[in-house]
C-alpha cells in the first residue's frame, strides 16, 4: 500500500499516518472527537485527515465524552470501526460509564451476536508541564475491566503498527499515547510482518536485573540501564506495550534469567500494572527471585501541580534507587 | 419543590395530542388523523391481542418472580399503548433499542414472551436474536441506548452515503431485513424513560442526534415515576418541551390512547425518513404497577393513585372503542383463552431456562482469545478437574 518502506517520522506522526493508512484501506473506518478535523486535534494528530477524508470521515463532534463513546459503540453496531480521540487523559471520565458498562461488555452480553470494533486513542502521562487533569495515567482503571484491550507504544514504528491493528481488530482497544514523546522520531518500517500489538518486547537485554516499562518510560528506563552499566550491572529492559492482554511469558522468561526485577509506570503505584506484575512473578517465579520485585510509580495522590511534577514522576535515580534495593538484598 | 418553579405561563409546552379519550370517543385532528384513520379493524384488533398478551405475560412474570423464578421482573403495566402503538408505526427495517421495560414494543415485533424472560431469570443477557428482529438487547444502565440508537442512525447516514458512492446497500453486522426490499429507508426507535431523560446520556445523545440530524426517534413513555420519585422533581415542564432547546420538534401525546401514540410515530417516522429528522415524542402513560418487584410502591403513592389513574388503563379504553366499531364479546374471549395458554408455555419456558456452561462466559469476554481469560480458564480447569477425581 505504502511505497516507502521506511521513514523517519515523529510519534505524533507516526499514528496520523496510521490513521490515514487504516482508513484509506477500509472505507468503514471513521474517526470522531473534539476539534479533529479543521484543527487537526489538540495535538495535530489528526492533522491533514478531514482534507483527505472529508468530513463524513473525521468527525468534528460536539464537546461530550459520553457522547463520542456512546455514538461510536452505535456506529460499530451498524459496521463502523470508529476512531474516537478523547483530548486528554483526565477528560475520558465523562465517557468512562459509556466505556466500561457498554463498550467494554457488549460482545459478551450480545452472546457474541456483535462485536464493538472501537478504537479510543487517549494522550496520557506527565511531564510536559501543563495545568490540572492534562497529565494523568488512568490505565489500571481500564486494565480491570474485562472485555477491553489496553495498549500503549514507546516509539513511531510501535504506535504505528498497534494503532492500525487495534483499528483493524474486532475488540475494543484503549490506545494509550505516551504524549511526552509526540515528538520523538524514530525510523517506522511500513511493511506488514505480522506485528502483534498484544506482545512486550525486551528492548536492551541484560543478564542481572529486569526493568519493566512501558509507554514515557521505556526512554527512561533505558537511560537508567545504560547508567547501571558504569556500576557494572546489566539490565534487562522490556517495554510492554501491551497492558490487556499483559504479556507475563515473556517477562518470566526474562526474570528467570536475571532473578531480579523492577516494575515502573507514571500511574500510583497502589492497584496498578506494577501490583499486578509483582504479584504473578511471585507467584509464577518464586524460586527464582533474588529480592521481592520492586514498584517505582506516582505517589497515591492526584497528579500535581506542574511546578513539581518531576518529584511525582519517576526519572533515572527513582529507578537506579529500585535498582541498588534490588541489589541490597 | 421543585413543582413551584414551574412557570406561570410555560413557554413552548407542545400541545397534548388525543385522538381518543379514556371512554373510548374518538375525535379528528388536521395532522394526526389522517395516520390513525390507516388502521383498519384487523389492525387495532391486533394491537388489542399484542397488549392483552403483554398484560397476562406482565402478571404472570410478576407471580413468577414472587415464586423464586425470576430474580427479578419489570412490569410494563400501564404503558401497553404507549409501546405496542408505536413498535406497531415502525417499518421492519427500522432499528429498536428499548429499554428493560418495552415488553409490548418487542412483542409487536414478533419477539416471543418466553425470549424476554432469560435476562430476568439470570440465565443469560439475551435472549432473542437481535439480527433477526431488528430489536437490540434491552439495557439495564439506563439512558446509555440512547446514544447508541444514535450512533447507529449516524451509521444509516454513512450507509446512505456510502450506497449512494458504490452502489451497494449496507447490511451493518447483520440485520432482519433485505435492503432490496425496503420499502422506506431506515432509521432508528429508541425507547426510554422520564427518569432516564435526566441522565446526561439522554443530553449527549439530542445533541449529537441534531449536529448530525441522525434519523433517529425518541420515544420516551413518561409513566410519572422514576422507581419512587415522582415526574415533578425530574423536570418542570413535559418533556417534550426539551426537543426545542435541541432544536427538532417533539410531540406530546396521551401515551394510553393507541390511536395518538400511532399516529404521532408515523408522523415522525416519515419526517425522519425525509432527512428532516430527529424527532421526540412524549408518551404520557402511567405505571399501574411498581418499578421493579423489589419496590413497594406504598411506601411513595398517594393512597388514592389507583383511584386516579386506574380509569388511564390503556386497555378498557382501547376495548371499548372496539366495541364500539362492532367487534364482538367472542374476540375478547378467544384472546382471554389464548393470553392463559400463552402463559403456561412461558413459565414452563421461564422454569427450563439454564444458564450455559460455565466457560462459555469466558468465550465471549473476547472476540478474539486474551491471555488472562485463557490463563483463569486453564485455572478454572485445573480446580474443577480436582473435584472430578475425587
Amino acid at each position: 500500500m505504502t511505497e516507502q518502506t521506511q521513514e523517519t517520522l515523529t510519534l505524533a506522526k507516526s499514528i496520523t499516518r496510521a490513521m490515514h493508512d487504516e482508513m484509506t484501506t477500509n472505507r468503514k473506518v471513521l474517526i470522531l472527537g473534539e476539534d479533529i478535523g479543521k484543527l487537526g486535534g489538540v495535538y495535530r494528530v489528526t492533522e491533514g485527515l478531514q482534507a483527505t477524508f472529508g468530513e463524513n470521515r473525521v468527525l468534528d463532534t460536539p464537546l461530550g465524552e459520553a457522547g463520542i463513546i456512546g455514538t461510536s459503540i452505535g456506529m460499530a453496531l451498524r459496521g463502523y470501526r470508529p476512531v474516537a480521540e478523547i483530548q486528554f487523559d483526565g477528560f475520558v471520565f465523562p465517557g468512562f460509564n459509556q466505556i466500561t458498562s457498554q463498550l467494554a461488555k457488549m460482545h459478551g452480553r450480545t452472546l457474541g451476536h456483535y462485536t464493538v470494533p472501537v478504537t479510543v486513542r487517549i494522550p496520557y502521562g506527565g511531564m510536559i508541564g501543563s495545568i490540572e487533569h492534562h497529565s494523568e495515567s488512568p490505565e489500571a482503571l481500564f486494565t480491570h475491566t474485562p472485555g477491553l484491550r489496553v495498549v500503549t507504544p514507546s516509539n513511531p514504528h510501535d504506535a504505528y503498527w498497534m494503532l492500525r491493528k487495534s483499528i483493524a481488530h474486532p475488540d475494543p482497544v484503549i490506545y494509550f499515547e505516551p504524549k511526552r514523546r509526540y515528538w520523538s522520531k524514530g525510523e517506522v518500517d511500513f511493511t506488514d510482518t505480522g506485528f502483534d500489538p498484544f506482545k512486550a518486547q525486551v528492548v536492551r537485554e541484560g543478564t542481572d536485573l529486569t526493568l519493566v516499562a512501558y509507554g514515557p518510560l521505556v526512554p527512561v528506563a533505558l537511560a537508567a540501564a545504560k547508567a547501571a552499566e558504569e556500576d557494572g550491572r546489566s539490565i534487562e529492559v522490556i517495554d510492554l506495550r501491551s497492558l490487556s492482554p499483559l504479556d507475563f511469558p515473556t517477562i518470566i522468561a526474562s526474570v528467570e534469567k536475571t532473578g531480579r526485577l523492577v516494575v515502573t509506570h507514571e500511574a500510583p503505584v497502589f492497584g496498578g500494572i506494577g501490583s499486578d506484575i509483582a504479584s504473578t512473578i511471585s507467584e509464577r517465579c518464586f524460586f527464582h527471585l533474588e529480592a521481592p520485585v520492586l514498584r517505582v510509580g506516582g505517589f497515591h495522590m492526584p497528579y500535581p501541580v506542574s511546578r513539581v511534577e518531576e518529584e511525582y514522576v519517576p526519572g533515572i535515580d527513582r529507578m537506579l534507587d529500585a535498582v541498588d534495593r534490588s541489589f541490597a538484598y | 419543590m421543585p413543582q413551584a418553579n414551574t412557570p406561570a405561563t410555560p413557554w413552548g409546552i407542545p400541545d397534548l395530542v388525543q385522538l381518543m379519550d379514556e371512554t373510548g370517543t374518538v375525535r379528528t385532528h388536521p395532522t394526526f388523523s389522517p395516520y390513525a384513520d390507516e388502521l383498519t379493524n384487523t389492525d387495532l384488533k391486533e394491537m388489542y391481542r399484542t397488549m392483552a398478551l403483554t398484560r397476562r405475560f406482565d402478571d404472570d412474570m410478576t407471580a413468577l418472580q414472587r415464586q423464586g423464578q425470576l430474580a427479578l421482573w419489570v412490569p410494563s403495566r400501564g404503558q401497553e399503548a404507549a409501546q405496542v402503538a408505536s413498535a406497531r408505526a415502525l417499518a421492519p427495517n427500522d432499528h429498536i433499542f428499548p429499554s428493560y421495560r418495552d415488553h409490548g414494543a418487542l412483542l409487536e415485533r414478533g419477539i416471543e414472551p418466553s425470549e424476554i424472560t432469560p435476562l430476568f431469570r439470570g440465565s443469560a443477557t439475551l435472549g432473542w436474536d437481535p439480527k433477526k428482529h431488528n430489536v437490540h438487547p434491552y439495557t439495564l444502565v439506563l439512558a446509555a441506548q440512547v446514544l447508541h440508537a444514535t450512533g447507529y442512525a449516524m451509521g444509516l447516514n454513512m450507509d446512505a452515503q456510502i450506497e449512494a458512492e458504490t452502489g451497494e446497500k449496507q447490511t451493518g453486522q447483520g440485520q432482519a431485513t433485505d435492503p432490496n426490499q425496503d420499502a422506506v429507508k431506515p432509521a432508528v426507535a429508541v425507547y426510554f424513560g422520564d427518569g432516564s431523560s435526566t441522565e446526561g446520556d439522554v443530553h449527549e445523545a439530542m445533541v449529537f442526534a441534531a449536529s448530525y440530524n441522525a434519523p433517529v426517534l425518541f420515544f420516551v413513555q413518561n409513566n410519572g415515576w422514576a422507581i419512587s420519585v415522582p415526574f415533578e422533581t425530574q423536570s418542570r415542564v413535559p418533556l417534550a418541551t426539551r426537543a426545542a432547546g435541541y432544536g427538532f420538534e417533539g410531540l406530546r401525546v396521551d401515551g394510553n390512547d393507541v390511536l395518538s401514540v400511532y399516529a404521532a410515530t408515523r408522523y415522525a417516522m416519515d419526517k425522519l425518513r425525509a432527512g428532516e429528522g430527529p424527532v421526540m415524542i412524549e408518551a404520557q402513560t402511567y405505571r399501574l404497577g411498581p418499578h421493579t418487584t423489589a419496590d413497594d410502591p406504598t411506601k411513595y403513592r398517594p393512597q388514592d393513585h389507583e383511584a386516579t389513574y386506574t380509569p388511564l388503563d390503556p386497555l378498557p379504553r382501547l376495548e371499548a372503542y372496539l366495541r364500539s366499531r362492532g367487534v364482538e364479546e367472542s374476540f375478547f374471549e378467544e384472546i382471554e383463552t389464548e393470553a392463559k395458554q400463552g402463559g403456561q408455555t412461558v413459565r414452563d419456558y421461564v422454569l427450563n431456562s439454564k444458564p450455559e456452561d460455565f466457560e462459555t462466559y469466558l468465550d465471549r469476554v473476547y472476540a478474539e482469545p486474551h491471555q488472562q481469560v485463557e490463563d483463569d480458564r486453564a485455572f478454572y480447569r485445573a480446580y474443577t478437574a480436582g473435584f472430578e477425581e475425587e
